[in-house]
């Protein structure tokens, strides 16, 4: 009897147990966000391409530009007010870290873009331009901004979707550069 | 950053993406024959919008499912297969862009999860209940069996006695 007894009282327990479980379950999903869809690119090369570039309307950059470097290809729009939010962070990484930032911008008008570059800084070495969202397709980009972590074989190594601040930059962004940076 | 600012500009961003441009209708799209129409119109009712994930390709006024209803349209005209387009947007967006994720082994626990659990779930129930008919009633010993009795005999210890009440 006292067996049938402490069965039914741990019994009582299980039911306890799972709810506890699924209810962690359920709290740790309310603080993903579903906008953060993992792309399939990572670890894959770069797509290529061939466009415009931004400042110099007629010139065209290739995915060539990135071969030899650890780069940083920034998904970016004047429309976007994540964009702005990130500009500042952005120039500051493109002063104090030797990776070579590219700027993708996507979407856009031309006018519109150059007049954000203008008044908030220009972060990038080379900017493409990329209004019709012919690349775009190609690379998986969804919205601005995305941020994309190619090292210097011209492999993706991550994607960051959404704004970078200095905290996204130490803890995400830093440690892969750091990571592929060896190898290449 | 704090999380609220950034949840703001997520919800403005995804506003924005969603309410930009005018209303996109499927007449700039011109097709050979009702059936290639359909054909499309089934593709872009699979295929999810990225950035109002609750849309299909087929249903979202964002700005992006334009451009990729232009890119599989595009595609049909080449000649792509059904199989080869589908193909061409999951190499690029993910899985997530089919609303009807594939099997496949990082998938199994979403397709035959429920499946599963129905099963357990049902074999423990089966269980309790077999386990249940099966146990015999409880034997007491003669000084239960005693004790019972004095306890629905005695007075003044069922529930509403005067007795009860006042102790």
């Amino acid at each position: 009897m006292a067996r049938s007894q402490s069965r039914s009282k741990s019994s009582y327990l299980v039911p306890l147990g799972i709810f506890l479980a699924l209810a962690a379950l359920l709290f740790y999903g309310l603080g993903l966000d579903p906008k953060k869809v993992p792309s399939p690119l990572v670890g894959k090369p770069a797509p290529s391409f061939e466009l415009e570039s931004l400042l110099e309307p007629g010139k065209t950059i290739s995915s060539d530009i990135l071969k030899g470097k650890m780069s940083l290809v920034n998904v970016w729009a004047s429309w976007c007010p994540s964009c702005r939010q990130e500009h500042g962070e952005l120039i500051r990484i493109a002063r104090e870290s030797d990776v070579q930032m590219i700027g993708f911008n996507w979407k856009d008008e031309r006018r519109a873009a150059l007049e954000m570059l203008r008044r908030y800084g220009n972060p990038y070495v080379l900017s493409v331009f990329d209004p019709e969202n012919q690349v775009g397709i190609d690379w998986g980009v969804y919205g601005a901004p995305e941020t994309f972590v190619v090292d210097a074989e011209g492999i993706i190594r991550h994607k960051r979707i959404g704004p970078i601040d200095q905290r996204v930059w130490e803890e995400e962004i830093l440690p892969v550069i750091e990571q592929y940076r060896s190898k290449g | 950053m704090t999380p609220a600012p950034m949840i703001r500009a997520l919800v403005a961003a995804a506003l924005l993406a969603c309410g930009s441009a005018g209303a996109f209708t499927l007449e700039e799209f011109q097709f050979q024959s009702p059936a290639q129409e359909q054909e499309f119109r089934e593709l872009i009712g699979k295929l999810r919008c990225l950035v109002c994930q609750n849309e299909s390709l087929a249903a979202s006024q964002a700005d992006l499912a334009q451009d990729l209803r232009k890119e599989v349209y595009q595609m049909m005209q080449d000649g792509k297969s059904h199989d080869e387009i589908i193909e061409f947007l999951v190499a690029r967006y993910g899985d997530f862009v089919l609303y009807q994720p594939p099997v496949k082994p990082s998938t199994y626990i979403l397709w035959f999860g429920p499946f599963v659990l129905i099963g357990v779930g049902g074999f423990l129930l089966l269980r309790a209940i077999q386990r249940r008919r099966r146990e015999p009633e409880p034997d007491l010993s003669a000084a239960e069996h005693d004790r019972i009795e004095r306890l629905l005999t005695q007075p003044g210890t069922r529930p509403g006695d005067t007795q009860d009440r006042a102790s």
